[in-house]
């Protein structure tokens, strides 16, 4: 990078700046690591002012920027741009405000999810997304991601709990999207902003609901011989009218990497239901029953409901753990985040266990049950020639049999830089270019965490007045739709 | 305007002549009188209608169950209203995994007479539900009573297929309450009031009719005591399906409360709100309570019906301005909030420039502290010296930016929504 635009920088954020190869290479990629791109420069601003500044410079320049949080996301969405920068925003991590009557937190994006939690338990509130991250994660990759966690099939994902944004637009300018009240007149821009992996602009304050704790959490563990039991049981509790906080599911393989890794006395058995019922004691007490009796009748042969918050820490340890845990079986893994209707679980698991038997992989299964949220495990040995690409192959396939079933290819990891290729499979030309529109709108100079999300950069024209070709296009690089 | 002659007979010619008629002064939007109204059969033919009507410059307004033309301000024009009407169907319940596909002329009951076969519902109590259609209750976000526990539209809606200006039918969302692939258009959809496309479908999350309810209604002496007990019920461990407050310039503040769900876990919790409620009287419930807000819309006239919105610490401080601008500009008025911070105020018995400055400072009052005004219905008089919509802050430019990538001729509803989009 130009010394002179190197200089602007530092004028902006001081110390602030890194430009050493040894230490930017913490910044190549994000959970995601088999994609790594080096930024030409990694900023990390401590004010919403700094980071108008530097957005500003890019916009001027034409640098590409990519902001990152804490850099635990699973698709590349704070994968670098080459040729670009990393505005990170973890010095941006203070809790401004805590309204209890109003049940709501502002705060600035490097918060840590769960310190969010943390800061308003002692009365009687949670943050309600929790991804498995959350002791990591921040506010402001959350969302990007509209990132959800086990609990959001009944509290909802991070879009439900993000009433406004103190935003920093690509072009540098401030914007202030929503309202601390809830249905403020206009377009809902927090709900489209919300998701856009980073594409719209940098959130600068976050304004969140938090919600209140639940009279009592009761805990369920219930062991099945095969992931279809366990599954028919998912569908008559859900057919029974009922709303479990929570609902996942564990099958053999991803309980033995988590008994391995965490020691959480998980059952050795088929499929591995925990199903987590809140609210008013009366209710759950009743609802609970009804749970047991399902899980009976679809053939649980083991059930423990956990007496005591420690115990319930200890149920949800290896679910937590599940994805980390992978590391104790096999050298190398895949994860993808598929999305199915629930009626579609007991054949899409089957032909998951098919299609990795026909390519010589184990597939590991850990999901959300409740939601139809598949978290497969691909599991391989890099060391061994063409299984890392046989590995690919089939999470991308098990990804397309979730959208021939109805479903999604991303419930909460977004789409970022490794799923972008897919995008196609779901949606149709005009779809995507309809939701193209959108970041014309917010960045026509494509210069936000460019190139992601969608498989084909849409040029954005201007609207009115005589037809001007985009440089790119004169040169032959682009066309225009 | 030979090209708007010809316009007319292309559009006869995609739905057949007998689905397009010369409108009549009762179609008329807010003084705006429109030449012509279409009902196409199927997405097809709107898209159709839309590509035709733009290229012969026609403005377009889109109409459902014709139970909210006046929200939003008046239209800077309109030729031809196009008509939702015909795509009326429930086209999928797939209660196995609670979800639903809906056409956006289907009205509300119909939806939810159709889901109540399988036991579910569209967890959504808006106004008007047996004439309002899925498609214009989007466009205008309307909500009720039961947002407090299952979120309002954006929480509900999954999916959405909208036809622009343009001819475009775009799909997002899908199927699946978990997807995070590609922006949310459907929450961009919400409350946009047809200035973007208009909705064809729309696919939202479901959940269980509660096999047993219970309501309960108290006075409370003045607006701290409502405040105080509404904000005691929030924090506690009680989860209400609805929590509403009404409120009137002849009667002392009444708070009505409601639970679902098992007969044992409904009773223990009507229980615990009496005791937090020692404070007040219990009263015996209005027939009908969770209605309450539509009754606003009838009354003597002249009248104003606005939405506010405003932080749950704030309702009590609210009505006591409320109170105190109506007794001066020697106003009636009533209203109805939820808990949750919306609510509908009625203003009855004065002239359009004592409406419009009894709003305005209410207005201000409601924005500086995070909230807002809208104005829903009123005479024109008052309706064209207001944006009905109130401040957009800073955020103009870009709803605008948004406005000129959806619909850059400005085909569809042109004028009528925030700041004059």
């Amino acid at each position: 990078m130009e010394a002179r635009i190197l200089d602007k920088f530092r004028a902006v954020v001081g110390r602030g700046l890194i430009t050493e190869p040894s230490q930017l290479h913490t910044y190549e990629c994000d959970g995601l690591t088999n994609f790594r791109v080096l930024p030409l420069a990694v900023l990390l601003p401590k004010s919403t002012a700094e980071v108008q500044d530097v957005v500003r410079i890019c916009s001027r320049e034409k640098i590409p920027f990519v902001a990152r949080g804490s850099g635990t996301g699973l698709s590349g969405g704070a994968l670098p741009i080459d040729g670009g920068i990393v505005i990170s925003l973890a010095r941006m991590n203070r809790i401004l405000e805590v309204d209890l009557p109003n049940a709501r937190v502002v705060v600035e994006p490097g918060v840590i999810n769960a310190d969010v939690t943390q800061r308003v338990a002692p009365h009687g509130y949670f943050y309600a997304p929790d991804p498995s991250s959350q002791s990591v994660c921040s506010i402001g990759g959350n969302v990007a991601e509209n990132s959800g966690g086990a609990h959001c099939l009944k509290y909802g994902f991070t879009t439900t709990h993000v009433l406004a944004l103190e935003v920093v637009l690509p072009d540098g300018s401030l914007v202030h999207l929503g309202s601390r009240a809830v249905d403020r007149p206009g377009y809902d821009l927090p709900g489209v902003f919300v998701g856009s992996e980073g594409t719209l602009g940098i959130a600068t304050k976050v304004v969140l609901r938090i919600v209140k704790k639940p009279e009592v959490i009761q805990t369920l563990l219930a062991a099945f011989n095969s992931t279809n039991e366990a599954g028919a049981a998912v569908s008559g509790i859900i057919a029974a009218g009922m709303l479990p906080a929570a609902i996942e599911m564990m099958d053999n393989l991803a309980i033995q990497a988590a008994e391995a890794s965490v020691h959480a006395g998980y059952p050795d058995c088929g499929g591995l239901l925990l199903v987590e019922l809140d609210g008013p004691a009366a209710e759950v007490e009743h609802l609970m029953e009804q749970v047991d009796e399902i899980c009976r009748q679809c053939g649980a042969w083991e059930i423990r409901v956990a007496q005591s918050e420690a115990e319930r820490a200890v149920v949800w340890k290896g679910r937590k753990a599940a994805f980390a845990a992978m590391g104790r079986i096999s050298p190398n893994y895949i994860v993808q985040d598929g999305v199915i209707p629930r009626t579609a679980l007991p054949k899409v698991l089957s032909e998951i266990e098919r299609m990795g038997a026909a390519a010589g992989l184990r597939v590991a299964n850990v999901f959300h049950a409740g939601d139809g949220n598949l978290h497969p495990l691909v599991l391989y040995d890099v060391r061994i020639p063409g299984q890392e690409e046989r590995a690919y192959e089939l999470s991308v396939n098990i990804l397309r049999l979730c959208v021939q079933c109805g479903g999604s290819i991303t419930g909460e990891h977004g789409v970022g830089e490794e799923k972008k290729a897919m995008m196609g499979e779901m949606f149709a030309e005009p779809d995507l270019e309809t939701m193209q529109l959108v970041r014309c709108a917010f960045d026509p100079q494509q210069l936000s965490n460019p190139g992601k999300v969608f498989p084909r950069t849409r040029l954005c024209a201007e609207r009115t007045g005589p037809y001007q070709p985009h440089p790119l296009e004169t040169a032959g690089v682009a066309q225009f739709f | 305007m030979a090209g708007v002659e010809a316009a007319w007979s292309d559009l006869r010619a995609i739905t057949g002549a007998e689905h397009v008629w010369a409108a009549t002064p009762d179609d008329a939007v807010d003084g705006v009188q429109p030449r012509m109204v279409i009902e196409p059969g199927n997405p097809d033919e709107i898209v159709r209608v839309l590509k035709t009507a733009t290229a012969a410059g026609l403005q377009v307004i889109p109409r459902g169950g014709a139970t909210k033309m006046d929200w939003g301000n008046p239209p800077r024009g309109g030729d031809l209203i196009v008509s939702t009407r015909r795509l009326n169907r429930v086209a999928e319940h797939a209660w196995g995994d609670m979800t639903a596909t809906v056409e956006a002329g289907c009205t509300l009951q119909q939806l939810q007479q159709t889901l109540a076969e399988h036991g579910q519902r569209l967890a959504l109590d808006p106004l008007w539900p047996e004439k309002a259609t899925i498609g214009g209750i989007l466009a205008t976000n309307d909500s009720g009573a039961l947002r407090i526990r299952f979120g309002s539209l954006r929480d509900l809606i999954i999916g959405i297929t909208l036809a622009l200006a343009d001819g475009t039918l775009a799909k997002s969302g899908g199927k699946v309450v978990k997807n995070v692939a590609g922006y949310d258009l459907p929450k961009l959809a919400t409350g946009s009031l047809g200035t973007l496309g208009i909705i064809t479908q729309a696919i939202f999350r479901l959940h269980p009719i509660p096999r047993e309810s219970r309501s309960l209604s108290f006075s409370t002496p003045d607006s701290a005591a409502m405040n105080a007990l509404v904000l005691a019920l929030l924090d506690s461990k009680l989860v209400p399906t609805g929590l509403q407050v009404r409120a009137a310039y002849s009667s002392l503040p009444e708070i009505d409360l409601r639970f679902e769900g098992t007969a044992a876990g409904c009773d223990v919790q009507v229980d615990q709100a009496v005791r937090l409620a020692a404070g007040s009287c219990r009263i015996e419930g209005q027939a009908d309570v969770w209605n309450a807000h539509a009754a606003l819309w009838s009354g003597s006239d002249p009248a104003v019906v606005c939405k506010f919105t405003l932080l749950p610490a704030s309702l009590g401080t609210f009505f006591d301005k409320v109170r105190e601008v109506a007794e001066q500009a020697h106003l009636r008025w009533r209203l109805v909030a939820q808990a949750v911070g919306v609510g509908w105020l009625r203003l009855e018995g004065a002239t359009p420039d004592v409406f419009l400055s009894a709003m305005v400072e209410l207005r201000q009052g409601l924005e500086a502290h995070g909230g807002s005004l809208a104005v829903l219905r009123g005479p024109l008089e008052v309706k064209s010296k207001i944006d009905v919509w109130g401040s957009s802050g800073d955020t103009l430019p870009v709803m605008k930016s948004v406005k000129a990538q959806f619909d850059p001729i400005g085909v569809l509803n042109p004028g009528r929504f925030l700041g004059g989009i």
